[in-house]
């Protein structure tokens, strides 16, 4: 009988096969770790760090670090768990997220890790980014104000819709989604209401248009549990 | 509709780099060159031609800084703005210079005539004030000349015609070692390895205990061993993308030990079976690459390049790349990526480059020093290099000295060389603080004045800055973090949002605005940033304020708004300034807010 492969993952033993990160055998094993970039259908990315664990004392990102034997790994450290809201402060601040006010409120995904941090607040000054707005597709609407740069459009379209509609472009802090056609908007590419690219976005950035309220607020996916129990429903 | 002539041009540059889409940065440099813009047309055109996504060539165009959409002026001019260049005057020649020419920074002209823009450090530092115009290198550009420059640029003479003297570079070696006084004659260090073996000569580098040069010491023989064992293509890639402020010793060593350089790059390439080899260069050092050329020439011709390296059968050649004005592309990740032809994003690691580089294949990256160095070490042996330095730093260094001493240049000097030591020799008499190892290293002030410059103490790449008591080291911390929220690439959050965070922090400080809360936020987020973000860019952006800080914590307190304990972010005056003028109120003139409104009656 050959011996199971472990690692420790705040003291219980988690599987995993080889080659797979901490992330996916984590989340296999129904542990969640929270995440925004990372999505076990795409290629790991590793941009948000909000994923950060520590393992063997060194920290790392989850998503794109291979899981070893025997590693002790620490998620919910006091300090991995102090990191991770201010990241999640960090991209708040950093676009214009108006939960209040934004239809996805209730189904994203930004709003629902805050929440699970404990963030009360953003403490930071708010950088009131005025970024372009492509309102060019019939159906699609792209808000680059709330987009946090996960490329999990762009991983989505290459590799679930076989299309290539989005990358990133820009740099530093004004780093930005740019659209993969001649003229950089939406209404000259192939997106459709139906692509992957478009259900994966973690934040409303990118939406379907003319369907912001088909579920009333208070019924929506993270106004019924929060995203530690509600993650499996969106694999 | 592109025109003729354009996609002519366009067809011509894809040409000269055989179509390769990998070149695509290459391609845009020239274009930039031509054009003094990468246009619309040649973006479009680049994306069809090499069959690349467009989003990836515009990419390119927005990541690096020497690229542009719209046009620059008809001289385009950057001052180099370290803080050394600040120190000699850099920053007031360039703001005479773009008065009298009436400019803003980064703006061309509305005739088109002239761009007066500021650049991260040139490497030229012990010429400060140093800068580009049309790509060529001016040092000692004080104010008292741009007078001069600004007549030349208003009368439309040619920067040929430009005064010669301007443009001259000296080689500013003050002390020379085993590396600077050995020149390897073309082929002796390729022949001595091939005579010893080329296993064997491995055995030698590793015995030598040479380490990285670009500061981050790894072994040089352990990455030489990892690429030999691992199976399959192998690629050899120089970093010459010598962009840590206040570092210019790859600078003297490809202008002057280029040979050497080769010879280390061919000895690895013949020992893991690479056919070809990049040095990645940035692209302030253009004015090198026609000699570079020439060296490689005469290499082909010697046949120590090319189809049949050294009558071994075995196919090696070099060429060179240019960067185009990122510093994260000395990050080896990112390096990678820009040789591939997209913008300069360190990758996920692991896999190392060892195993998984350039195009994906087993890649062997070293410094220029590093290779100059193994060159040598193939030559003499690593007994001859072992026996310098001390216990776990062996060997000599190359150190570029610049700041507040009377003989900045180059020191080769024994690793383990006291911070002290450094400073007696360069004529650094009042010395209050050093800069170890440029933006991303470390401060040290009297204090420490005897730690080690090695890499189990004080590693550098070889930046070393010198401050005297005249300096004010907030504003000194501040220019760092400037230096990297324009410098980080963007890809993690950490990074991303911190280094902007810290830069608004050490703002207000210096604006007389600062808190204690404040000191409290660069610490915090100074910290998470080292911690969390994605390459070592991050890791080392809040050094400077972090050390500055803990040195010298009453500059930071002297720069607070007095007994302060928060200020807030959020200035309602300011907010409200704007629905002031409209309405024509004047309640401006009783501040409802802390601090006093800056707008003026």
């Amino acid at each position: 009988m050959t011996e199971r492969n472990t690692f420790t993952l705040d003291g219980e033993e988690v599987p995993f096969e080889p080659g797979q990160t901490i992330m996916n055998a984590a989340l296999a094993a129904g542990r969640y770790i929270p995440h925004l970039c990372h999505h076990p259908e795409f290629k790991p990315f590793g941009s948000c760090k909000v994923c950060t664990v520590r393992i063997n004392g060194w920290l790392g990102a989850s998503c794109t670090t291979p899981a070893t034997k025997g590693a002790k790994v620490e998620s919910e450290a006091h300090d991995v768990q102090e990191a991770r809201r201010a990241i999640v402060q960090m991209l708040f601040i950093e676009g214009n997220h108006f939960c209040p006010f934004c239809v996805k409120s209730g189904d994203c995904q930004l709003q629902a890790v805050a929440y699970h941090l404990g963030m009360e607040g953003t403490y930071l000054p708010h950088r009131f980014p005025s970024r372009r707005l492509d309102a060019s597709h019939p159906d699609v609407l792209l808000d680059r104000d709330r987009c946090i740069a996960c490329n999990l459009c762009a991983r989505a379209s290459r590799e679930s819709d076989g299309k290539d509609v989005f990358g990133l472009s820009g740099r530093g802090v004004d780093t930005y989604l740019a659209v993969n056609s001649p003229s950089g908007l939406l209404k000259d590419t192939n997106i459709e209401p139906g692509d992957r690219a478009l259900q994966v976005c973690p934040t409303g950035a990118l939406m379907v248009k003319r369907r912001g309220y088909e579920k009333p607020i208070g019924e929506r996916r993270f106004d019924q549990q929060a995203i530690e129990e509600e993650w499996e429903s969106d694999y | 509709m592109v025109s003729t002539w354009l996609s002519t041009t366009l067809y011509d540059i894809a040409a000269r780099y055989d179509h390769d889409r990998h070149a695509l940065l290459q391609m845009l440099r020239e274009v930039q060159a031509a054009r003094s813009c990468v246009p619309e047309e040649a973006i479009q055109f680049f994306a069809r031609h090499l069959n690349v996504p467009i989003v990836q060539v515009r990419g390119c165009v927005e990541f690096y800084s020497f690229l542009h959409a719209t046009p620059r002026g008809q001289y385009d001019i950057y001052f180099s703005d370290s803080p050394t260049d600040r120190m000699a005057g850099g920053l007031a020649a360039a703001e005479r210079l773009a008065a009298l020419l009436g400019v803003e920074f980064g703006e061309p002209r509305s005739d088109g005539r002239v761009t007066v823009a500021l650049t991260s450090c040139t490497g030229h530092c012990e010429q400060a004030p140093a800068g580009l115009v049309n790509r060529r290198v001016f040092t000692s550009m004080t104010e008292a000349k741009v007078g001069q420059m600004a007549d030349l640029v208003e009368r439309g003479v040619p920067v040929e015609q430009w005064p010669e003297e301007w443009f001259r570079i000296a080689d500013s070696i003050r002390v020379s070692g085993p590396t600077l006084d050995t020149h390897v004659h073309p082929g002796d260090a390729l022949r001595a390895a091939l005579a010893r073996g080329l296993p064997q000569t491995l055995d030698e580098v590793e015995a030598s205990g040479l380490q990285g040069r670009g500061g981050a010491g790894f072994p040089v023989g352990r990455k030489w061993r990892g690429a030999y064992e691992t199976r399959g293509i192998h690629y050899i890639t120089c970093n010459a993308d010598e962009g840590e402020p206040g570092t210019f010793k790859d600078r003297i060593l490809l202008a002057g030990y280029a040979n050497e350089l080769f010879e280390g790059m061919t000895i690895a390439g013949l020992l893991v079976g690479a056919e070809k080899g990049y040095v990645y260069m940035r692209g302030e050092y253009e004015y090198m690459l026609p000699g570079l050329i020439d060296v490689l020439v005469a290499r082909r011709d010697a046949g120590l390049l090319g189809e049949d390296v050294c009558g071994t059968g075995q196919r090696f050649d070099i060429a060179i790349h240019l960067g185009a004005g990122a510093y994260v592309c000395g990050e080896q990740s990112a390096l990678l990526e820009s040789l591939e032809g997209r913008r300069g994003i360190p990758r996920v690691r692991p896999p190392s480059a060892v195993k998984k580089g350039l195009l994906g294949q087993s890649t062997i990256n070293n410094n220029v020093e590093s290779f100059v160095q193994a060159a040598q070490i193939a030559l003499n042996g690593g007994a001859w290099f072992a026996g310098l330095g001390e216990e776990k730093s062996r060997g000599t260094k190359l150190l570029s000295v610049a700041g507040d001493c009377s003989r900045p240049g180059i020191y080769e000097l024994p690793l383990g060389t006291t911070v002290r030591e450094l400073l007696e020799l360069c004529g650094a008499s009042h010395a209050k603080a050093v800069q170890i190892g440029g933006a991303a290293g470390r401060t040290v002030g009297r204090p420490e004045f005897d730690r080690h410059i090695s890499y189990a103490d004080l590693a550098t790449g070889g930046s070393v800055m010198v401050f005297d008591e005249r300096r004010d080291m907030v504003d000194l911390a501040r220019q760092f973090a400037h230096f990297f929220a324009h410098e980080s690439c963007g890809f993690c959050a950490p990074c991303r949002v911190g280094t902007q965070m810290l830069q608004h922090y050490a703002d207000k400080l210096a604006a007389g605005q600062g808190s204690r809360h404040d000191l409290e936020q660069i610490r915090r987020i100074g910290q998470l940033v080292k911690g969390y973000a994605h390459c070592g860019l991050g890791e080392t952006a809040p050094n400077a304020l972090l050390d500055t800080l803990e040195r010298f914590p009453e500059e930071y307190e002297a720069h607070l708004l007095e007994a302060a304990d928060f200020v807030p972010e959020f200035d309602v005056d300011a907010a409200v300034s704007e629905a002031r003028t409209i309405t024509g109120r004047q309640d401006h003139l009783h501040p409802i807010h802390y601090p006093a409104p800056r707008i003026e009656p």
